[in-house]
């Protein structure tokens, strides 16, 4: 039994170490690429060891140096990257929280068909509605500006469904106590759902903001000025050169710098997460 | 401080569920009211209609001076105690005692004194920076009293609040809800289906059968007179024995005797006799034959679990009592029980 214990033990080490290797691999390889001159990678060996260019290469991508290939300066994309993927991020918890709110906690006409018309929407991604929407979009005005980018992005099945499960968890007698205490339904929210639901609005923040930052196929359609690029659409950009060589240790620098927002928002949450965990209790 | 009174109280939930019917009941200032049945009889239903959770469907009801049917739970001057406490869990437990309190957007300092005094009562003082999560089951009883004590309502609504806890924390919690009211001398209505409880807390007790009243009364006025077989077999603790008998021309047969009783008619009837009324009979005198199922001793007294006729009967004896198989059981034919066979409606 024991013995079994043991082999498990490694088997399982051996998947997760697997896991992490294919997952860390290639960010290993941009973080080194990012360090060499560029044309290293090119020559058909790739280097799995840091060159010596590393300082040069991210100075460059920092202070905007390398301005023939981007012609928006790196500060600026993260700065419009962020922007989104806070707007998506937080307009998206603000309104599913609001709709979970509805659903459960209220008595009004066609309720359980409004549920199921927002739970049915979660089959329509942004990809399949995209035609449509950039129509609404650009008749509304709103190509190239933050709001474009971010509101089409906001509605969120996913995250009304799972504040309605929350909230379905929460007894009824802390609704009623809460009456009884004399908190209306907009006190009650703030002061007991809020706080009750402080983990789920984390952890939705980190898959939320990851979502918002990773979008890649809208900002490109609904953003033409080069004032409202995102940074992984920038990426993009940088290594559709014509009539030369892609300088991919400078595209490798700005996707390791691109990589760093989500990498903090996880970090700092992870610590939410556990406080949390530790701390509420239903 | 306020009296409640009910007026022709009905619920009906949608889909035609009739949970209470034709309440009437007028609940003196101070005095502690019990609401007792089986489950599912409409207790809760009927409080949460007093406490304004749920809507009245049909009737009054009056706290005070004024007519709540309309009233928000908040602004009807009344404090609940919930089974489950109900407790806010991401709060201490002056955040719990104080919500209600700041929601009125009374004083700090007032809301500070009345905090403090309840939970001096209440004995929680040192918990007060505690969250719940860290309080034992009847500490958290003790915090839901406490919510409901600083607000100092004209009444207090239990419902069930002592069924999460263990039999012995039940036995003293249900002593110190009893001596609070006592000295607070708020108006309480109190939910159980526990008789014992009721028993024990009740200045009067309302036993509920199907959403309708069945009885009203003082605990021993109800335990002496039950109106009625249901409420015979419930109030009282081992059940009332019920045995089939005759009554005719103001003679009674029951279990092989017959003697005159006060109630006149002529119809299949049932005998109501308590087990504590039961005692083995002397030589010569007349009695029920029984035989001997099996015994229960319970310490201060034993059980003993007969037939007669077929039918079973509980006879509770003192413990030094010595049991056979087959006895007499004699009974004071003062004290029998007769009720309808038909209606189940008390004769006598
Ligand atoms: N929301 C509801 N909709 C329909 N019927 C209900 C609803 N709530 C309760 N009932 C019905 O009303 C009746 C009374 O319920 P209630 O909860 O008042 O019983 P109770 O006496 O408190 O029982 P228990 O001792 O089990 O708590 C039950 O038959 C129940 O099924
Ligand atoms: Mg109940």
């Amino acid at each position: 039994m024991v013995e079994n214990q043991r082999w498990l033990n490694i088997l399982a080490h051996l998947v997760l170490i697997a896991g992490v290797l294919v997952v860390a691999f290639p960010v290993y390889i941009a973080f080194i690429a990012s360090t060499h001159e560029p044309s290293a990678f090119v020559s058909g060996v790739v280097p799995l060891l840091p060159g010596s260019n590393a300082a040069n290469s991210y100075a460059d991508v920092l202070t905007g140096g390398v301005s023939s290939q981007m012609s928006v300066p790196i500060s600026l994309m993260l700065k419009n990257s962020m922007i989104m993927a806070l707007s998506i991020a937080i307009g998206k918890i603000v309104i599913s929280i609001l709709s979970a709110f509805a659903i459960v906690y209220f008595r009004f006409p066609f309720r359980q068909a409004a549920f199921w018309m927002i739970f049915i929407t979660l089959m329509l991604p942004v990809e399949v509605r995209i035609v449509p929407t950039f129509q609404v979009i650009s008749n509304l005005g709103m190509l190239n500006s933050y709001a474009g980018l971010s509101i089409p992005l906001i509605a969120s099945a996913t995250a009304t469904f799972l504040f309605r499960q929350v909230f379905l968890t929460i007894p009824d007698e802390l609704m009623e106590a809460a009456r009884i205490d004399g908190a209306g339904p907009l006190k009650f929210f703030k002061d007991i759902l809020l706080p009750l639901s402080r983990t789920n609005i984390a952890a939705l923040f980190v898959i939320l903001f990851i979502y918002g930052w990773n979008q890649y196929i809208w900002p490109i359609l609904v953003t033409t000025d080069d004032k409202y690029q995102t940074i992984v659409a920038g990426i993009k950009r940088m290594a559709d050169v014509v009539d030369s060589e892609p300088l991919w240790n400078y595209i490798m620098a700005t996707s390791v710098l691109a990589m760093l927002p989500p990498v903090v928002v996880v970090i700092m949450m992870q610590r939410l997460f556990v406080k949390g965990l530790v701390e509420t209790e239903k | 401080m306020a009296g409640i009174t009910l007026e022709n109280v009905g619920k009906t939930y949608a889909g035609d569920v009739a949970a209470v019917a034709d309440v009437n009941l007028e609940i003196n200032d101070g005095e502690f009211v019990v609401l007792v049945g089986p489950s599912g009889c409409g207790k809760s239903t009927l409080l949460r209609m007093v406490a304004g959770l749920e809507t009245i469907t049909e009737g009054r009801v009056t706290i005070g001076a004024r007519v709540v049917n309309n009233l928000e739970p908040a602004d009807r001057d009344i404090a609940m105690v919930f089974q489950n406490y109900a407790l806010y869990p991401h709060m201490t437990v002056r955040q719990n005692l104080s919500y209600g309190l700041k929601n009125r957007r009374m004083p700090r300092d007032e809301i500070t004194r009345r905090v403090d005094e309840a939970a001096g009562i209440l004995e929680i003082g040192e918990y007060l920076d505690r969250k719940p999560r860290a309080l034992s089951g009847g500490q958290r009883q003790r915090v839901a009293m406490g919510r409901a004590i600083v607000r100092e309502p004209a009444a207090f609504l239990f419902d069930e609040p002592l069924s999460n806890l263990d039999a012995k924390l039940r036995v003293s919690m249900r002593g110190e809800i009893r001596s609070l009211q006592k000295r607070l001398g708020t108006t309480s209505v109190y939910v159980t289906h526990d008789q014992l409880e009721a028993m024990t807390l009740a200045d009067r007790l309302v036993v509920l059968r199907g959403g309708r009243i069945e009885q009203i009364g003082a605990p021993i006025e109800v335990y002496r007179r039950p109106v009625s077989t249901f409420v015979a077999g419930f109030i009282g603790s081992p059940a009332m024995n019920l045995l089939p008998g005759t009554l005719q021309g103001g003679q009674l047969h029951v279990g092989g005797q017959s003697f005159a009783v006060e109630v006149a008619g002529n119809e299949k009837v049932e005998v109501g006799i308590r087990p504590e009324d039961l005692r083995p009979a002397k030589s010569g005198e007349p009695g029920l034959a029984v035989s001997l199922a099996y015994v229960e001793a319970l310490g201060a007294q034993q059980l003993g679990h007969f037939r007669v006729d077929g039918h079973p009967l509980v006879a509770a004896f003192p413990p030094d009592q010595l049991v056979h198989d087959r006895m007499s059981l004699a009974f004071d034919r003062t004290i029998l029980h007769l009720f309808s066979a038909e209606t189940g409606k008390r004769l006598n």
